[in-house]
C-alpha cells in the first residue's frame, strides 16, 4: 500500500506537470473576491486567507496553481470537495487570482503589540 | 431502584408518624389502618389510595407550624462539606430546601449562598466551572422531572470533563403527599435514573439520617478520581417537615474522612521510571491530569528532570504555555520520533497512538520499538452506554489504572533516584527543545500579522488586544482556546493552575457562558480577573446567565466571539453539500445567526450588564476592552460584542 503522503506528492507533481503544459485560464480577481465569500472559503481560511485551525493559510504567497486546483477538486483532510459541477475552472482561476492580490502583511516589528511581545520577557 | 423502595416506604412511614404533629398526623395512620387491616402495624402509614373519606396529611397542612425542619439539617450537612454556594432555578419540589438555604444558610455562618439561575443547565454549568477553579463541588438543585431534564446535558458535560458537582433534585416519594395534579406530573419513581448513565452515583435517601450519610458519600464519590457529578433525590416532605422529635433530635452529621486517591503500585512506578530515564526520545502528554495546582507543579517537575518535551491537550492547565518544554505545535513529529510516550489521564488514548489512513487501515503512530504508557483513572469507573471512553486503545503498551496526579510524586521520586550523576544529555535535550519552543513562538507572532487589520476581527488580533489589558492582572481564562484557533495558548504566558480551565467535556453547546460565570464566582474571592470568550451560539443557548451575573454581582469579562453562526456546523454543512455536489450557497440555512444580527450589547444591557459593541473595527477593540476591564475590576460583569472571523 502506498503511503498517503507519497501518493499525494506524486499526484501533485503530475498535476503540476499538467498545469505547466496547460496554463490556467486567466483569472478575474474581483470576481474571485466574491467567489471567496459566496463559496464559503472564508469560513475556514479567514477573509484574508490567513488560515485557522480549521483551514490552512492560503495567502499571501499562495501555493502553485496546480496544487491549489488539486486541493480544490480532491481535497485532503476535511475540506469540502469543489467539483466542476459546483465550481468551474474559470471560478477556480478567479479565486486564485484573488489570492494573488492579497498583499503581504505588515512585519511584526511594525505592529506595536506584536513587536512588544517579540522582546524577551524580563 | 425498586429493591430500595420497599424499605424506604417503611422508613418513611415510621418517620411520618413521628414527624407530623397534631390531629391530622394522628388520624392518618388510623385512616390507613381502616383501609387495609392485613398490613403489619409498622406499615400502617402507607398510602391507601384515593378512597373518599381517607384523611391524608402533610407538612403543608394548614395551621401546622414548627421550629425545626429537615431542610435546615440538609443545609448544615452541606456546610460541613465546605459547600459555599447553592445554584438553582426555583422549583416546587425542593422549595423546603430552598427556604432553608435562604433563611438559614444565608443568614448564619458559615454562609451557604443561594445563586439564582434562569435555567437548570446554567446551575450545573456554573457548578462545573466553579469546581475547576476551586477544586471542590458547589451545590445545585433542580425541580423533579422537568428541572432535571433541563439539567441533563450540562450533567453530561461535567461527567465527560471529570468534574465534581454536588446535585440535588426533588422527589415525591409518598404518593398521598402529592398535593396536586402538577405534583404528580413532577414526580418520577426513579428520577435520577434519567441521568444515571452519566452520574457517578445517586441515591434517594428515606430519612434525614440517610440524607446525611448519602450527602457525605455523594461528596466523597464526586471527589474521588475520576471526579464526576453525583445526585441525591430528596423527598419533598423530608425537606419541609419538622425534624422528628424536634431540633434536639436532629441526626448527627456524618464525618467526611480524608480520602486518598488511588496511585500506581511501586513496581509499576519503578518500571515506568526506568523507561522514561532510559528513553532517548521521551514524550509526555498531559490531559486532565493536573487536578490541583500541585498537579501542575508536578508535571513541570517531571518534565524538567527528564528534559522531556510535553504536549498539552488543552482540556486543563496541564503544563505552562510558555514553558520551554511545551511543544504543543510539534505533537505529530514528536510522536513519530518518540521511543517512550507517557500519557497522563488521556481522554482519547486511541487517537494518541493510532492513525486511520485514508484507505481506512489503522496504523500505529509510534515507531515499532516505542512503548506507550497511559496512567489514567478513567478505567476505574467505566460505564457502557455513553461512549465517552472513546475507542478501545489496543495499541497502548502499558495501561496503568491509577490517578495520575496521585502517582506523580512517586514517579518523580523514582525518576530522580534513577537519574545518572551526569545530566548533560538531559540538559542538552532540554536546551534543544527550549530553542524549538522559542522558534514556535516567533512563528506564532509572524503568523499573527495575517489579517491583523481586518474586519471582521481576526483571532490573533483579538487575543493580543485582550492580553494587553489582562497581562498585568492575575487573570483567568475560562473558555477553551480551541475555538479561537488556540491563539491565546500560542501567544499568552499562562503558568498558574487557575489561568485556564479547558472546555465543556462533552462539547454540549451552552456550556461556556454559565460555566465561566461559575468559575468567576470562585475567582471572585481571590481577586482574579475572570475572562471568557463565549461563542454567540453558546450565549444564546442561555442568555439569562447575564442576568445572573448582574444580579449576583459576579465580576467577569465576557467577550462575545461573534462570528454570527453555529460556525462549526456551517463548515460541516459545506463539506456535506459539496460531497453531494449541491454547492455551499444554502449551507448557512439553519447554521447562520443573521437576519437579523443579534445586538449582544443590547441584550446584555437589558440584563443589567455593562456592555459595548458590536466592535467591528480592530482599532476600537483595545479601548473597549480597557473600559470593560475597569468595570470588572470594580466587581461587576461586563460584555464586549466583537464581530470576528470564524476561527
Amino acid at each position: 500500500m502506498m503511503p498517503a503522503k507519497l501518493s499525494l506528492t506524486i499526484a501533485l507533481i503530475l498535476a503540476s506537470a499538467a498545469a505547466a503544459a496547460q496554463s490556467p485560464v486567466k483569472g478575474d480577481a474581483v470576481r474571485g473576491t466574491k467567489i471567496f465569500t459566496t463559496f464559503g472559503c472564508y469560513q475556514c481560511h479567514g477573509y484574508q486567507g490567513q488560515g485557522s485551525n480549521a483551514g490552512s493559510t492560503l495567502a499571501p504567497n499562495p501555493v502553485a496553481y496546480a496544487a491549489f486546483a488539486y486541493q480544490l477538486r480532491q481535497p485532503r483532510a476535511r475540506m469540502p470537495a469543489y467539483s466542476l459541477k459546483i465550481l468551474s475552472d474559470q471560478d477556480a482561476a478567479d479565486l486564485y487570482a484573488y489570492l494573488l492580490t492579497i498583499p503581504k502583511a505588515r512585519a511584526v516589528a511594525d505592529i506595536p503589540l506584536l513587536a512588544k511581545a517579540q522582546k524577551p520577557e524580563k | 431502584m425498586p429493591h430500595k423502595r420497599t424499605d424506604r416506604v417503611q422508613r418513611r412511614g415510621f418517620l411520618k408518624g413521628a414527624a407530623v404533629g397534631g390531629l391530622a398526623a394522628a388520624m392518618a395512620p388510623l385512616a390507613t389502618a381502616a383501609q387495609d387491616t392485613s398490613q403489619p402495624a409498622r406499615n400502617l402509614p402507607r398510602s391507601a389510595g384515593p378512597t373518599p373519606g381517607n384523611v391524608e396529611t402533610s407538612a403543608r397542612a394548614q395551621g401546622v407550624t414548627y421550629a425545626s425542619c429537615g431542610g435546615d439539617y440538609m443545609v448544615d450537612v452541606m456546610r460541613s462539606l465546605g459547600i459555599e454556594y447553592f445554584a438553582a432555578t426555583p422549583g416546587n419540589t425542593f422549595m423546603g430546601l430552598h427556604e432553608s438555604v435562604v433563611n438559614y444558610g444565608m443568614t448564619t455562618a458559615p454562609n451557604l449562598r443561594f445563586i439564582t439561575t434562569m435555567h437548570e443547565e446554567a446551575s450545573v454549568a456554573m457548578a462545573h466551572g466553579y469546581a475547576k477553579i476551586e477544586g471542590k463541588p458547589m451545590a445545585c438543585a433542580f425541580h423533579a422531572t422537568v428541572g432535571l431534564q433541563h439539567a441533563s446535558m450540562a450533567i453530561y458535560n461535567a461527567y465527560c470533563d471529570r468534574v465534581p458537582v454536588f446535585m440535588l433534585t426533588g422527589a415525591g416519594i409518598e404518593a398521598d403527599k402529592r398535593s396536586s395534579a402538577i405534583e404528580w406530573i413532577h414526580t418520577a419513581v426513579d428520577g435520577p435514573g434519567m441521568v444515571r448513565d452519566y452520574t457517578k452515583w445517586d441515591d434517594t435517601p428515606g430519612n434525614l439520617q440517610g440524607f446525611g450519610e448519602s450527602a457525605v458519600r455523594a461528596w466523597k464519590f464526586a471527589m474521588t478520581p475520576p471526579y464526576g457529578p453525583t445526585l441525591l433525590a430528596v423527598d419533598t416532605e423530608l425537606q419541609e417537615n419538622e425534624i422528628p422529635g424536634g431540633a434536639t433530635q436532629r441526626p448527627p452529621i456524618p464525618r467526611l474522612p480524608s480520602s486518598r486517591p488511588p496511585s500506581a503500585d511501586a513496581e509499576t512506578v519503578r518500571e515506568v521510571a526506568r523507561m522514561l530515564v532510559g528513553a532517548e526520545h521521551p514524550l509526555i502528554y498531559v490531559d486532565r491530569c493536573a487536578r490541583t495546582p500541585a498537579g501542575l507543579k508536578m508535571t513541570v517537575e517531571l518534565a524538567e528532570i527528564l528534559g522531556a518535551p510535553v504536549v498539552d491537550s488543552g482540556n486543563r492547565m496541564g503544563f505552562p504555555w510558555r514553558h520551554p518544554l511545551n511543544q504543543g505545535r510539534r505533537f505529530g513529529e514528536l510522536r513519530s520520533q518518540a521511543d517512550v510516550l507517557l500519557a497522563l489521564e488521556p481522554g482519547n488514548p486511541f487517537e494518541l497512538v493510532t492513525a486511520k489512513r485514508p484507505d481506512g487501515e489503522l496504523r500505529r503512530i509510534l515507531n515499532d520499538n516505542a512503548k506507550s504508557i497511559t496512567i489514567s483513572s478513567a478505567e476505574l469507573y467505566p460505564k457502557g452506554n455513553y461512549q465517552n471512553l472513546e475507542r478501545y486503545a489496543g495499541m497502548v503498551d502499558i495501561a496503568v489504572q491509577a490517578d495520575a496526579e496521585a502517582t506523580l510524586p512517586f514517579l518523580i521520586e523514582e525518576v530522580r533516584r534513577l537519574m545518572p550523576a551526569g545530566r548533560s544529555a538531559y540538559d542538552a535535550r532540554a536546551r534543544a527543545f527550549a530553542a524549538l519552543h522559542q522558534q514556535d513562538y516567533n512563528t506564532a507572532l509572524q503568523e499573527a500579522v495575517y489579517g491583523w487589520d481586518a474586519s471582521p476581527i481576526s483571532m490573533p488580533r483579538l487575543a493580543m488586544e485582550m492580553y494587553e489589558v489582562m497581562k498585568s492582572e492575575d487573570w483567568s481564562l475560562l473558555s477553551h482556546h480551541y475555538w479561537q484557533s488556540s491563539w491565546s495558548q500560542r501567544l499568552w504566558a499562562a503558568d498558574k493552575h487557575h489561568q485556564y480551565i479547558g472546555g465543556s467535556g462533552a462539547e454540549g453547546v451552552g456550556y461556556t457562558s454559565p460555566a465561566s460565570l461559575g468559575a468567576a464566582l470562585a475567582n471572585q474571592k481571590h481577586g482574579r480577573l475572570s475572562v471568557a470568550i463565549v461563542g454567540d451560539g453558546d450565549l444564546m443557548f442561555g442568555p439569562g446567565i447575564l442576568w445572573t451575573a448582574a444580579h449576583e454581582r459576579i465580576p467577569i469579562l465576557y467577550i462575545v466571539h461573534n462570528n454570527r453562526a453555529y460556525h462549526q456546523e456551517i463548515m460541516q454543512m459545506q463539506a456535506i453539500a459539496n460531497r453531494r455536489q449541491r454547492g455551499v450557497d444554502r449551507a448557512g440555512i439553519g447554521c447562520a445567526i443573521t437576519d437579523p444580527n443579534i445586538d449582544y450589547a443590547m441584550v446584555a444591557k437589558g440584563m443589567g450588564v455593562y456592555s459595548e459593541g458590536p466592535v467591528e473595527n480592530p482599532n476600537d477593540l483595545g479601548a473597549a476592552l480597557r473600559r470593560a476591564v475597569a468595570v470588572v475590576k470594580k466587581g461587576e460583569p461586563a460584555l464586549i460584542d466583537v464581530v470576528t472571523q470564524g476561527r
